[in-house]
């Protein structure tokens, strides 16, 4: 299930014997996750993807220590997932941007420096540095609501890296944005993890996203949410336009689809059929 | 212009209400309307409702045959007077009325236990309470420090003020957004550090109008102070000395009751201005 990820040098997130259960105890006891076993070694870009419900963003709270595992253990860069939260070893963003109004768009960018305690000075150049690598440079005394969706994406993809963490954890970030923002969203994405060497936990429901930006792809079915199949993907390090018009591309994409039509989602109606139609 | 819109609108609001005073006088009943016996509508006389410009002039002329000071100095003074005791009211209350909202939204607890004394503690009273608190005051004595008479006013504009301001507050620093609670989370931060980089903020657009609440409350707690305490110098004093000439000088009365109204709005206003410099970031939507 490993994948082939584990080598020598310490894991980004390992996670083993994982379970989750919500209202433990209680008659509307609900298994979020079941026997979780994942390693993710630094530099991977890994996807969870899956149908409502299948605890793909639970597994992402987990390791992000928002929440805490019912059993099992969460290493982030080899400690405990708690010890990585505090040392601030990861940067997260979310479907919204969830940017402070009241605060520019550089003062945003440097809110978690604050919190660690950087000076002045300090704060304001890596604040300047990020914008840059998010190309929003003329865009630091702006305030988030004089920016588009997908701007105020790439200040908050700035914010979670701020701090210059190993780890970034990002819960379905494009899922607000239209489709061609998303695309150009994915190739920024991939163009700042590259230069920043960032491993990245990307949970989606979309499929081409999915493939085009992960090196492995993580296929979970609900209740009890469980990893059903892991697909290696690898579409080189020069992804771009193009790189959604190849063969290999459309069949990984047929394959991530195969292995979620496999899974019978219990109660609801499924997720997935919406999912299979983005494409 | 759209800045002075507010200007504009209240301008006219004035003159329309002033308009319907004068309709009242010519077409309400002089003596009052009685349904069953019980005296419904006001009486229209000009001892009950003197003219709207009987009013305005009688700002003009001496308080009375003694004194050359027209009455509009009498009451700006009365009115200067009311005016920093009930500031040192708002800001009492306001300092009392955050500080219990931080300490609800801190321990459910303490919410829980206090927000019905709270509750409970603005149905007392102002007029009773008013000699209690100016005995009380009497007998501290802190080192070189004697209770002045002002305080006791203050302190129960305190009373009043403080209320709208721990609600307000309270329910501004629970409603934030619970994704930007767990940033906070994801980076650690402390239970302080969450508090003014995040809850205070995002809980300004419900603590400015509780505080323009507690502006006005604070005057009314002033006015009603001053008036059951007996403080001398207020514009409470004046409106209880000029109504008991009711009969006799009918628009006297008003020129302090306007007075109080206008002490009101201006310290409303101050509040606003508060507003404009703490929101002037935040989208128009927000502030609106």
């Amino acid at each position: 299930m490993s994948g082939g990820a584990a080598d020598g040098r310490g894991n980004a997130v390992e996670i083993r014997g994982l379970t989750k259960v919500f209202n433990a105890g209680r008659p509307d006891a609900v298994e979020a996750l079941l026997d979780i076993d994942l390693i993710i070694a630094p530099g991977e870009f890994v996807s969870l993807i899956g149908p409502s419900g299948c605890g793909k963003s639970t597994q992402l709270r987990l390791i992000a220590n928002l929440t805490e595992p019912t059993t099992g253990e969460v290493l982030v860069n080899g400690k405990p997932a708690r010890s990585a939260r505090l040392d601030q070893d990861y940067g997260m963003a979310f479907q919204q941007a969830g940017l402070f109004e009241w605060r520019s768009v550089a003062k945003n960018v440097e809110l978690p420096l604050e919190l660690k305690g950087w000076d002045k000075a300090g704060r304001r150049a890596r604040a300047i540095e990020m914008l840059e690598l998010v190309k929003l440079p003329e865009f630091a005394e702006h305030f988030p609501w004089q920016l588009s969706g997908g701007m105020q994406q790439r200040v908050a993809i700035a914010r979670a890296l701020a701090a210059h963490p190993p780890l970034l954890l990002m819960d379905e970030p494009f899922g607000a944005l239209d489709e061609m923002t998303r695309e150009h969203m994915q190739t920024e994405l991939l163009r700042i993890c590259g230069e920043t060497s960032t491993t990245v936990v990307f949970v989606t429901h979309s499929i081409p996203e999915a493939v085009f930006l992960s090196t492995r792809v993580v296929v979970m079915s609900p209740r009890p949410g469980r990893i059903t199949e892991v697909i290696d993907v690898d579409l080189g390090t020069r992804r771009g336009v193009d790189t959604r018009e190849t063969a290999r591309f459309f069949a990984k994409v047929t394959e991530v689809r195969e292995a979620l039509r496999g899974i019978q989602p219990a109660g609801v109606e499924p997720d997935i059929e919406q999912v299979a139609e983005e494409l | 212009m759209t800045r002075f819109r507010p200007v504009w609108t209240f301008a006219l609001a004035l003159v329309l209400v002033a308009v319907a005073w004068e309709l009242y006088k010519v077409a309400g009943p002089q003596d009052g309307g009685t349904v069953f016996g019980w005296t419904i509508l006001p009486r229209a006389n000009d001892t009950a409702m003197p003219h709207v410009w009987e009013m305005i002039s009688r700002y003009g002329q001496p308080e009375n045959r003694a004194s050359d000071t027209p009455i509009l100095v009498v009451v700006l003074r009365g009115a200067w007077f009311t005016f920093r005791i009930a500031l040192a009211g708002l800001a009492l209350g306001a300092a009392v009325g955050l500080g219990l909202a931080v300490l609800m939204a801190r321990y459910k607890v303490v919410e829980r236990g206090l927000l019905p004394y709270l509750v409970l503690s603005q149905t007392v009273p102002l007029i009773a309470l008013a000699p209690l608190v100016v005995s009380w005051g009497g007998r501290l004595h802190i080192g070189a420090f004697e209770w002045p008479r002002w305080l006791s006013a203050a302190v129960l504009g305190a009373f009043l003020a403080f209320f709208p301001v721990a609600v307000g507050t309270l329910k501004g620093l629970t409603s934030t957004p619970p994704a930007s609670l767990e940033l906070m989370d994801s980076y650690a931060a402390s239970w302080r550090q969450t508090l003014f980089k995040l809850r205070f903020p995002a809980a300004l657009p419900y603590i400015v109008p509780a505080l323009k609440l507690a502006a006005t409350a604070s005057v009314v707690g002033v006015v009603v102070a001053e008036i059951s305490t007996g403080l001398a110098g207020g514009i409470g004093r004046l409106i209880i000395e000029y109504a008991r000439e009711a009969t006799s000088d009918p628009a006297k009365v008003f020129t302090a009751v306007f007075g109080a109204a206008a002490l009101g709005l201006v310290l409303a206003g101050i509040v606003s201005l508060v507003d404009l410099v703490g929101m002037r970031h935040r989208p128009r939507e927000a502030t609106e």
